[in-house]
């Protein structure tokens, strides 16, 4: 198969014809649900996070449509390639990059202040997509084959975890251990290694830094430090209780105008949007992403290529993944790791990788009927 | 290529895992939604308040202190507008350049300069810091005239206590002074309305009615950011001024009596003596109570607490002095009353009297001669008093010097440092010494030495209640709601008086039995007024009949007449050797002079006010006290008029 002929199968049109607007909608109105976000933790006001966040969002979904119109082979034939440059990005961190409050995550690009670790959640769906496509059923539990699975995903988490960034990795290995789960990897493994997990967690904790020490023993009781620790998450509960069912109005949220809540337009836009639109609101919110991942899953559900469906299945639940992380944090039900909320949340390097796994889900999308060989 | 079954077997597996996926997706979403509702529905309230909690602050004013006012009206503790100069640091851009401005304009010294950078560091940057609590009117224009240069510093108007009249009225009303952790421990009501910088009562009525004087705070409210800095004022609610109280004392006296004791230890009352009502009361030597409310300084503080003539002390109702020869017609009247004489009863004084081995000397070494109750009395001759004593006992000598209100406090709770002095009997001696009471101990208590000890106030209110012709009084000295009049008070006791004399009154005599007489308003302190009249004259005799012991202090105009008696109490034992040497009272040291003391009532025809005057270590009464008496009373009648006007305005305002 010739590099040229990715393109070749649909005229423009058709393809134009073939994007699942559902989805495109849904991505539309998160786009302008965190853009009016952005505007209210600027106080009602067009600063620099609006305004930085609006131009990103629309770069990057320009860019997503652009990608969609690749043929899903491209992304096949590259998924080695984008894992491996995202790899090499990650050591270029670790090893020239730029710190800022305490970790080393981010690569000065000049445009823009690229985290390689956010394109990694995607690149590394991509990457064993690509692995699994070509194994044979009766091969997936053979032990070299789980072995080269679990190095491709272990590097990248261990290259996160000493930027360092918990969050972050923990979002990689979910992303890639439902792609290996997916793949059909005997749930005994499974079993075996939550187990192993329980048996090593004291050890674990040993190597913690004392800031993510403190942010578990603070998720296990707020009220240990209500200034310190706790601050983050008392703050964020009172902030979303007190939305109620119709929320204070837009503009109108105290906690974040009066600055109570920390982090407000990047991990914590959630409890912002909470407050200002209530419970219904919230819902409301829910079920937009709820709708995006339904369609991402549909898209694996149709796709024909084995590729196609792990990518688009993977990717689906990444974005569940993503979403619960990020809510069941802000609302105190899982410790504070860093975590974006996808599109809602400031931060580029982030906006960049979940556009282009939307790209590859509507590539997926337009060319579901093509098979891979 | 792969086989078209892998594709169909990987695909169904994919399928059915992803399948279960989904299935967990639902609970996971499930659980989020569950707990946005917990949160935002089931305990919305709760947060709701959180919110609340987080984004308004009160911020109490100060209260505004009731006021004191004289019997006139007059304001002799109130409220001064002070310009006060107030930084917030948290808006201040360069604190230390302004600090250093600052401290050039107002002329700080060193050390103000250090206090304030402490208290700077002490509370929160959005906490208003008080750089200067009363800005000299010179600075405060000084201080808006750089204003451009002095940005982050507000000039504002703010009220502080104030007392006019300065030292006249320091035992009176105390003072206040900034709360101490003391203050806010002790009282509930000063805790819940503290408020940095708030000042309290800290003596004298000012403390005693500190829970009525204190008001209510101002309340503004703000809504404030997560640092604590005002957003935006929400609501302003007023403060209610303190309760205003007025006292009986006029000023125009008061200030007389400070001048009149100028540079003694002692103290001067004058009370009205129907109503109680307490005219004058003075302890001398008084301080400024306008020093303490920025803060005394120490030079200041010094000079006040190492004052020999102690003006911390208030003497009219904490001293306690030997009453001397004052206590004199209660010996008489007591003796009367219980009929050991009557008035031609006589003794021969010859100076001294030897008894149980004890020679008791009079104070006249030559002696009176033959005395009668009235010449010795207006002598004072001591001889005629032991052995009126001697006769009497001491124990029936307290119960008429308790009936008159000696051993007792006379304004009750109103101050908390009044003393209840000491009448002794011959069962408190057993009880508190241990030991049996002697004879000789009668005779010295009959000439108001030994073991008695009454305050200058008990002894005004004692001659009060001589004056009015024995009858109960209730001193007081703030003016209350529905006070009787003099006249009112007198038909009172003309009552009482005449019961007493128709003896057929049965009804009258069922009720005494029963013990509701006690509760009878001015009640009669005597069984014969006629021992009364005598005691009266025999006290006018002292002071306007020649060889009277206050006779050279007498006022020939009846408007102004009064009779009074002298008393001189001895501090210390006079030795054998002392009394041959007979010093003058300037040789003796200052410690060990007598005190002189002196009570008087007048005008005499018809008596309207009594007084007592102690003069520490004045020598004697006759000398020292009895003159001061002759200038007050002149003020004291020339005041009545108006006093009786004033009284009549208020009734008609209830």
């Amino acid at each position: 198969m010739q590099y040229n002929s990715f393109n070749t199968q649909q005229t423009f049109f058709q393809k134009l014809k073939n994007l699942d607007y559902i989805l495109l909608t849904c991505i539309l109105l998160l786009g302008l649900i965190s853009s009016l976000s952005m505007y209210s933790t600027d106080g009602g006001e067009i600063l620099f996070h609006s305004k930085s966040h609006i131009s990103k969002f629309l770069i990057f979904f320009t860019m997503m449509v652009f990608i969609s119109f690749l043929n899903i082979k491209f992304w096949h034939y590259f998924a080695y390639v984008f894992y491996i440059a995202i790899l090499s990005l990650l050591v270029w961190a670790s090893l020239y990059g730029i710190k800022s409050s305490g970790s080393q995550r981010w690569i000065n690009l000049y445009f823009i202040n690229l985290q390689p670790s956010e394109l990694m959640k995607i690149a590394i769906i991509a990457c064993l997509a690509k692995y699994y496509h070509r194994i044979q059923p009766n091969k997936i539990n053979d032990f070299q084959v789980m072995f080269i699975a679990l190095v491709i995903l272990i590097l990248p988490i261990m290259l996160v975890i000493t930027q360092p960034d918990l969050g972050t990795s923990i979002l990689i290995a979910l992303s890639g251990l439902v792609v290996i789960w997916l793949a059909g990897i005997n749930i005994k493994y499974f079993i075996y290694s939550f187990i192993a997990l329980l048996i090593s967690m004291p050890f674990a904790i040993a190597f913690l830094k004392p800031y993510q020490k403190s942010r578990i023993l603070t998720f296990l009781n707020p009220d240990r430090d209500p200034l310190g620790a706790g601050y983050q998450i008392i703050q964020s509960k009172i902030a979303v209780g007190s939305g109620g069912l119709n929320g204070k109005g837009f503009l109108k949220g105290t906690q974040s105008y009066l600055e109570f809540l920390p982090e407000k337009h990047t991990d914590f836009i959630f409890t912002l949007f909470a407050e200002e639109q209530g419970f219904l609101g919230s819902l409301g919110l829910l079920l937009i992403y709820i709708i995006v991942i339904y369609r991402v899953l549909r898209i694996g559900a149709i796709s024909r290529s084995y590729f196609a469906k792990l990518f688009c299945y993977g990717y689906g639940s990444a974005i569940f993944f993503y979403v619960t992380v990020n809510m069941s944090m802000v609302l105190g039900l899982l410790p504070i790791v860093g975590s974006p909320l996808p599109i809602m949340s400031y931060g580029g390097s982030s906006m960049l990788a979940t556009m282009i796994g939307f790209g590859i889900v509507m590539s997926a999308n337009i060319n579901h009927k093509q098979l891979i060989a | 290529m792969l086989g078209e079954n892998f594709g169909v077997k990987k695909n169904q597996t994919i399928n059915r895992r992803m399948f279960i996926i989904g299935a967990a997706k639902v609970i996971v979403f499930a659980g989020i939604i569950a707990r946005l509702f917990s949160l935002q529905i089931t305990e919305n309230k709760k947060y709701l308040t959180l919110s609340d909690k987080n984004r308004l602050r009160e911020w109490r004013l100060p209260p505004i202190r009731g006021e004191f006012l004289d019997y006139f009206g007059n304001i002799i503790a109130g409220n001064l507008k002070v310009y006060q100069l107030h930084v917030i640091p948290e808006e201040v851009e360069d604190f230390k350049y302004l600090m250093v401005r600052l401290k050039e304009i107002l002329n700080l010294n060193n050390s103000e300069y250090e206090k304030i950078i402490r208290k700077k560091n002490k509370q929160k940057p959005w906490e208003t810091l008080i750089i200067s609590k009363n800005l000299t009117w010179e600075q405060f224009t000084k201080v808006n005239y750089f204003l451009h240069d002095l940005v982050g510093a507000k000039p504002v108007l703010s009220v502080s206590r104030n007392y006019p009249f300065n030292d006249k009225y320091t035992h009176i009303l105390g003072y206040v002074s900034e709360a101490s952790e003391k203050d806010l421990l002790n009282n509930e009501m000063i805790k819940s309305k503290h408020v940095p910088g708030l000042k309290v009562g800290k003596t004298g009525l000012e403390k005693t009615f500190e829970n009525e004087l204190i008001g209510t705070n101002g309340i503004q409210r703000y809504e404030v950011n997560a640092y604590g800095k005002r957003i935006s004022q929400l609501d302003y609610t007023d403060g209610l001024n303190g309760k205003t109280i007025q006292l009986t004392v006029d000023t125009e006296i008061q200030k007389l009596c400070n001048e009149l004791l100028k540079d003694m230890a002692g103290s001067i009352s004058v009370m009205d003596i129907y109503t109680g009502e307490i005219v004058a009361m003075q302890s001398s030597p008084s301080f400024d109570p306008n020093l303490f409310l920025f803060g005394i300084n120490q030079d200041d503080w010094q000079l006040i607490r190492n004052n020999p003539l102690k003006p911390l002390v208030n003497k009219t109702l904490s001293g306690l002095y030997s009453p001397g020869s004052t206590i004199k017609p209660i010996v008489a009247l007591s003796a009367l009353e219980n009929g050991i004489i009557n008035e031609n009863f006589i003794v021969n004084c010859k100076g001294k009297i030897e008894m149980y081995g004890q020679t008791y000397h009079c104070w006249k070494k030559k002696g009176h001669g033959v005395v009668n109750l009235k010449s010795a009395m207006k002598q004072s001759c001591d001889t005629y008093f032991y052995e009126i004593a001697r006769k009497l006992g001491v124990d029936r000598l307290k119960e008429t010097s308790l009936k008159f209100g000696l051993g007792e406090k006379v304004l009750g709770e109103i101050f908390n440092n009044e003393k209840k002095g000491l009448i002794p009997d011959t069962k408190w001696k057993k009880n508190n010494l241990g030991k049996g009471w002697v004879i000789g101990e009668t005779l010295i208590t009959g000439i108001g030495q030994g073991y008695t000890q009454t305050t200058p106030l008990q002894l005004c209110q004692m001659t009060a209640q001589l004056a009015n012709g024995g009858f109960k009084i209730y001193p007081k000295i703030i003016v209350e709601e529905n006070i009787k009049t003099a006249e009112d008070i007198k038909f009172i006791m003309n009552k009482n008086a005449k019961n007493l004399d128709e003896k057929n009154n049965g009804l009258q005599e069922a009720s005494e039995l029963l013990g509701f007489s006690n509760k009878k308003e001015h009640d009669r302190l005597f069984k014969n007024s006629k021992n009364i009249k005598l005691v009266r004259e025999a006290m006018f005799a002292s002071t306007n009949e020649v060889r009277g012991t206050s006779y050279s202090s007498r006022i020939e105009d009846p408007k102004y007449q009064f009779a009074g008696k002298t008393g001189t109490s001895q501090v210390r034992r006079i030795t054998q050797a002392a009394r041959e040497l007979d010093l003058n009272t300037s040789q003796i040291p200052y410690d060990e002079r007598d005190h002189a003391l002196y009570i008087a009532f007048g005008p005499y025809k018809d008596p309207r006010y009594a007084l007592s005057i102690v003069v520490e270590h004045g020598g004697s009464g006759s000398s020292t006290a009895a003159p001061i008496a002759k200038k007050l009373f002149k003020l004291i009648i020339d005041r009545h008029e108006l006093r009786e006007q004033t009284r009549i305005q208020k009734a008609i305002k209830i």
